[in-house]
């Protein structure tokens, strides 16, 4: 197979041999863990993504899970986590902490405490703040999230708009799941949101966080909204429809 | 690591929960979660999960001086720990409310109700008896840890065998395992503690509350009782006042339960029994779950769903049909795009025509530059790394060729990133 230069890291190509989609575990020796990509023509740089670290002229793997590749040019590594860490431009649930002076504190559940402030809301002014409580659910999103800094969120998005986010929630359950989980729920075409929407009607906020807040018409159905989302972290396709199908037939 | 707080949200959809007598997980408003008793190789060692809730004990016993007001009687010392492992609000070093409060409980159950003869343990009068030590430490906090240090402790001491000591004169004897068996300790009875939480000024009470639904609660009512309706310790906290009628039902439901209980504890200490004597295997390693992907799965909890059907047509019959059109986001240049109403953005209207037009540009400029990026960047061999730090030069928009090479690449990969999240939106709300 005739290998291209890849823009990216050059001179040598980076080699696998093993097949994508296999579990990699991390610390192996660089002998075994180096992949071989075969590029097609239209690829000219190759993008690696979480759990992928340039090496030298090696790519390493430090995270285990399973390598997923979406062509033409981009891998990264599929793993299950349950600890947040605040990268910019995710959406988050955060629940307010401390109100003081301009700026709010906001648990995202990452190891610091986020600040909002007063004015990344839309239509806020020195003037007219926006009306958050202590204890408020926001959804929000991130400017600032290094490891060097204190992560901050903001309300609006570029054009000052607020776009969905700000202080939402009341009367709804907010519950906890794997970041795994939260991110098939975001996927375009979610299975588990398709096939969830067939029992009955229901609101849901999912934050990157492994935030989910729900929301029916009573406290019966959001309690069973919930649990049936938590407990679709470890089934396979066939277990969660079936397990859906039976509560939508208890409920039509 | 600090404690997520808890939102106004969460604790009025649970009060609103429990007003229409629904739990979390679906249970009763007497049901116990899953208890599961476990022990380790050594004696006196056992895990008890209570729901996730997951506490240690261990026993063990040395030879000291009794104390000089009770020359013939042995010596019991309980400890609960309750470290940051169990849960980010327990902070180590500092003792706080809830640790002392568990640990007094937990002594005042064992110690006043006098179920370990203590008598027993004393060797030699006046100088040598035996110290019991009971080390109870708690793995995982998820409600009730009282409870379940309570089971734990008992089973423990129940568990727990002491090496048999010979007197010859003025000599003491401490057998070893292999020359002698061990003895059990001698217990008259099994104190087991059962709590109950109180809401809605002490009108309505659940047993054994969970994390969340102890944030929330009013009060607590813990009663210890023993398997013969005798109570070895009750204690009311958080100040809600109690009437009689509530006090007595909550005894009668604490002797139940201790009853079940108690009959846990002894099938699962006389399995152990049988399976050391026959000289199985025993002990965590085979207890607890293997390293598979389920081994930290709960259990199915039952749902409650009677009702539902009558509610659910009325729902489906009420709310209209979903509509199915989607409002296509407005793309006003390449990479980039608008979602949401009000498309038109009413204010400074002219900085976002320049910043159009001022985009359009670097487009055009893009695909033409590529070729040439092309070729310097083979040549040097160059990581576009797309990293998050704050370092980066600032992207000039309007500048000659060599500068916005990398730049260039890097921007329009942040652009295509954020259209994507902002895709991603969109999808969400229509979700909703």
């Amino acid at each position: 197979m005739p290998w291209k230069n890849a823009h990216v890291f050059s001179p040598s190509t980076f080699y696998v041999d093993r097949v994508c989609y296999t579990k990699i575990l991390p610390q192996e020796t660089p002998g075994n863990c180096i992949m071989r990509v075969p590029l097609d023509n239209k690829a000219d740089k190759v993008i690696c993504g979480p759990g992928l670290r340039r090496n030298g002229d090696e790519v390493l793997v430090c995270k285990s899970g399973i390598l997923r590749h979406k062509p033409p040019n981009l891998y990264w590594i599929d793993s299950i986590q349950k600890r947040y860490v605040p990268a910019k431009g995710e959406s988050v649930i955060g629940i307010v902490t401390v109100k003081s002076g301009d700026v709010f504190k906001v648990d995202v559940g990452g190891s610091e405490q986020a600040s909002l402030s007063y004015l990344a809301f839309e239509g806020a002014t020195k003037r007219n703040r926006p009306n958050v409580q202590v204890g408020d659910l926001v959804y929000a999103q991130f400017t600032i999230a290094n490891k060097d800094m204190e992560p901050e969120l903001v309300c609006i998005d570029s054009c000052g708009r607020a776009n969905g986010m700000g202080v939402f929630g009341a009367d709804g359950l907010l519950f906890k799941v794997s970041l795994g989980l939260v991110r098939r729920l975001l996927a375009p075409q979610s299975d588990i949101v398709k096939d969830l929407e067939k029992t009955f009607p229901f609101e849901m906020v999912v934050g990157m966080n492994g935030r989910v807040w729900v929301r029916a018409r009573t406290a019966q159905q959001t309690l069973i909204v919930a649990n049936l989302l938590e407990s679709c972290e470890n089934m396979t396709t066939q277990q969660r429809q079936a397990l859906f199908r039976r509560v939508a037939d208890r409920v039509t | 690591m600090r404690e997520t707080p808890l939102s106004n949200c969460e604790r009025q959809f649970l009060l609103k929960a429990i007003e229409e007598k629904k739990r979390l997980d679906g249970r009763q408003t007497y049901d116990y979660r899953n208890i599961k008793i476990t022990f380790g190789t050594d004696y006196g060692c056992c895990v008890v999960d209570v729901g996730k809730t997951r506490v240690l004990a261990q026993v063990s016993c040395e030879l000291v001086a009794p104390k000089d007001n009770r020359p013939t009687e042995g010596i019991m010392f309980i400890n609960l720990e309750l470290s940051p492992m169990a849960s980010p609000a327990f902070e180590s070093g500092r003792q706080s409310e809830l640790h002392v409060t568990l640990n007094r409980l937990l002594e005042r159950c064992l110690r006043n109700s006098k179920c370990l003869d203590t008598e027993s343990l004393c060797v030699v009068s006046g100088e040598k008896v035996w110290k019991i030590r009971i080390d109870v430490h708690v793995l995982n906090h998820d409600g009730n840890i009282m409870d379940a240090a309570s089971i734990a402790a008992i089973t423990a001491l129940c568990h727990f065998r002491r090496p048999d000591v010979g007197i010859q004169g003025e000599e003491v004897t401490i057998y070893t395992p292999e020359e002698r068996d061990l003895i059990p300790l001698s217990i008259y009875h099994m104190p087991v503690s059962v709590s109950f939480s109180f809401f809605q000024q002490g009108t309505f009470l659940l047993v054994d509350p969970c994390e969340r639904e102890e944030r929330v609660m009013d009060g607590l009512l813990v009663i210890a009782m023993n398997k013969h309706r005798e109570i070895c310790s009750i204690q009311s906290s958080g100040g809600i006042m109690l009437l009689k009628e509530q006090v007595l039902r909550c005894n009668k439901i604490a002797s139940v339960k201790v009853c079940e209980i108690t009959e846990l504890i002894n099938k699962a200490l006389e399995n152990d029994r049988k399976v050391k004597k026959e000289g199985g295997k025993f002990g965590f390693a085979e207890s607890m779950a293997k390293e598979r992907i389920t081994a930290l799965k709960s259990e199915i909890a039952p749902v409650e769903m009677i009702d539902i059907e009558e509610k659910a047509e009325d729902i489906i019959c009420r709310t209209g049909a979903p509509c199915d059109t989607v409002p296509s986001p407005v793309v006003r240049a390449p990479g980039t795009g608008q979602v949401g109403e009000g498309l038109q953005n009413a204010w400074g209207l002219d900085e976002v025509e320049e910043e159009e037009e001022e985009e359009d540009d670097i487009e055009q400029g893009g695909p033409e530059k590529q070729p040439e990026s092309e070729t310097i960047t083979s040549k040097k061999g160059d990581v576009v790394v797309i990293s998050d730090s704050e370092e980066e030069e600032v992207v000039i928009l309007h500048q000659g060729v060599e500068v916005k090479d990398f730049r260039e690449e890097m921007s329009s990969g942040q652009k295509q990133a954020t259209s994507a999240s902002k895709k991603k939106k969109k999808k969400r709300k229509l979700a909703h």
